[in-house]
């Protein structure tokens, strides 16, 4: 019983540690730069009491179940030896942790005001809707197809450099046609889609992936899926609004 | 009393939706295509509600108690008073070197916002274990975090001086690409991956403030363009200092060993 307080204590004091630039950073920015009081200060404390004890249990949660289920399927389906299985599984996790992603719907929802303005679409509500929605769907099977392509690299070997530096200049050449308005928003859109509990699950599948696979390295052909889940979206996105 | 009460049922709510659907990904595969019990079933479970709590006490403490402070902050920052009152005369136009504080706040919210990212953490962790100790957790993580914090105050620059979006990633994607001949192999995978990883819970909303208020301000600035951007460049400065991290540890490691032969030969 008083192991178990001590790992749980221990484990909240690094997460105090994780914590502290953002309370210095606040702290100092707060008195001596705009140099005014901490406004609800008993508020303050209760929502920082709060985030220590989430980022506690989460990474306790991380170790316990996220990377462990991850892992262990990605090793069952890589015994089952059926590729079509493996695929649709990498294809169903991109497509559907990114479709009901929060910060997704809110950045299509400012890409549709953006297109509007823009005078792309038509200035209503409807069109507006059709198009934000639209757009989700876009960005999120983009990244069903990035996991997808990010598998299949781990099961034949491709080296990585060679397909994000043509990722990246496939980007390039489209910057030069896509739409003004729509760049910001589909460079932005590549940092929205990985959230925090499909990175975990994504890494420990590549990773799993990569380690019951003869002759691949866990260290180098594990990691990278999540650098094509972001890389993805931007193509697509200006695909979008090129075409739109 | 009530009122933290129904946040803390909001945002649990929220939180649940958020992983039902993985959750089904996850249990339908594992019931009907892989067709075996899941291995230490109760502790994966018990794994999965321990995410579902501490996530939503951190998003819930964030909202309460960062969130709000820091986007008014970035609001004041960024406050045309605010910037004239650094000036000694008022009238003069203001040049993108007065805007010092917004740059500097950028910076070092980019950096501490990042280390208390729980994605990124997840990755170092997975990364150490995978490299059997060779990449450290804080190491990748202090990397990591000085990459968002380059990149966030180059974005803020960026937006005040108004120049495009795209030469600066476009010159970034070049230096990533010359960095990716040199840099050790083993490294270039996780360098890439730590681009998406670094942008999620924590950084994204104060972020967004911090250009949205940014693009206001600035005159000549629309914050329907100019507002969008920074989180494109707060996901490609760390795969460069990923890379430089791994570069510097190779060059000293090479360094010691050579100083070790030598002192072995004499």
């Amino acid at each position: 019983m008083y192991q178990g307080f001590l790992a749980i204590f221990r484990s909240m004091l690094g997460s105090l540690r994780d914590l502290a630039p953002i309370i210095i950073v606040i702290g100092f920015f707060q008195f001596a730069v705009l140099q005014q009081p901490i406004p609800n200060l008993a508020d303050m404390i209760i929502g920082v009491v709060f985030v220590l004890l989430g980022l506690t249990f989460f990474i306790y949660g991380l170790e316990m179940g996220l990377f462990p289920i991850g892992e262990s399927m990605a090793h069952a389906l890589a015994k089952k030896g059926s590729v079509f299985w493996l695929i649709a599984f990498a294809f169903a996790l991109g497509f559907g942790t990114t479709i009901a992603e929060p910060a997704l719907i809110a950045v299509a929802a400012e890409a549709a005001t953006v297109a509007a303005e823009g005078g792309m679409i038509e200035m209503t509500e409807v069109a507006k809707s059709s198009y934000a929605s639209g757009l989700r769907f876009t960005v999120a099977f983009s990244v069903g197809l990035a996991i997808v392509l990010g598998v299949m690299r781990i099961i034949a070997g491709w080296s990585i450099q060679w397909m994000i530096i043509g990722g990246y200049v496939l980007v390039v050449i489209m910057t030069g046609f896509a739409p003004k308005e729509i760049i910001g928003i589909a460079y932005d859109s590549g940092g929205v889609t990985t959230s925090t509990i499909t990175v975990p699950l994504v890494t420990a599948l590549g990773v799993g992936l990569a380690s019951s696979i003869k002759g691949r390295n866990p260290m180098t052909d594990g990691f990278g899926l999540i650098a094509f889940a972001s890389l993805s979206p931007m193509i697509f996105v200006m695909a979008y609004g090129m075409i739109i | 009393m009530l009122d933290l009460l129904k946040d803390i049922f909001d945002i649990t709510l929220a939180t649940i939706k958020d992983v039902i659907p993985i959750a089904g990904i996850l249990f339908g595969f594992q019931f009907l295509v892989i067709r075996k019990p899941i291995p230490n079933m109760k502790r994966v479970l018990f794994g999965f509600l321990y995410v579902l709590i501490g996530l939503s006490l951190f998003l819930l403490g964030l909202e309460r108690a960062l969130f709000p402070l820091g986007k008014l902050m970035a609001q004041q920052l960024t406050d045309p008073a605010f910037i004239a009152g650094t000036k000694d005369v008022a009238s003069e136009a203001l040049q993108w070197f007065d805007y010092y504080w917004v740059y500097l706040f950028a910076f070092a919210i980019g950096f501490s916002t990042t280390i208390a990212e729980p994605s990124l953490i997840a990755v170092a962790i997975k990364a150490n274990e995978v490299s059997g100790g060779a990449i450290g957790i804080w190491g990748l993580r202090i990397a990591v975090a000085i990459g968002v914090a380059v990149g966030i105050s180059l974005g803020t620059y960026r937006i005040v001086t108004g120049i495009p979006i795209h030469y600066f990633i476009i010159s970034g994607y070049v230096v990533v690409v010359i960095q990716t001949c040199f840099a050790p192999k083993l490294i270039v995978p996780l360098a890439y991956d730590s681009g998406g990883v670094t942008t999620s819970t924590v950084t994204v909303p104060l972020v967004a403030a911090l250009g949205l208020g940014l693009a206001e301000t600035v005159p000549g600035r629309s914050t329907l363009i100019d507002g969008f951007g920074l989180i494109a460049f707060a996901s490609l400065f760390p795969i460069m200092s990923v890379m430089a991290y791994a570069q510097i540890t190779a060059y000293l490691d090479k360094k010691n060993k050579q100083q070790t032969m030598e002192e072995e030969i004499n």
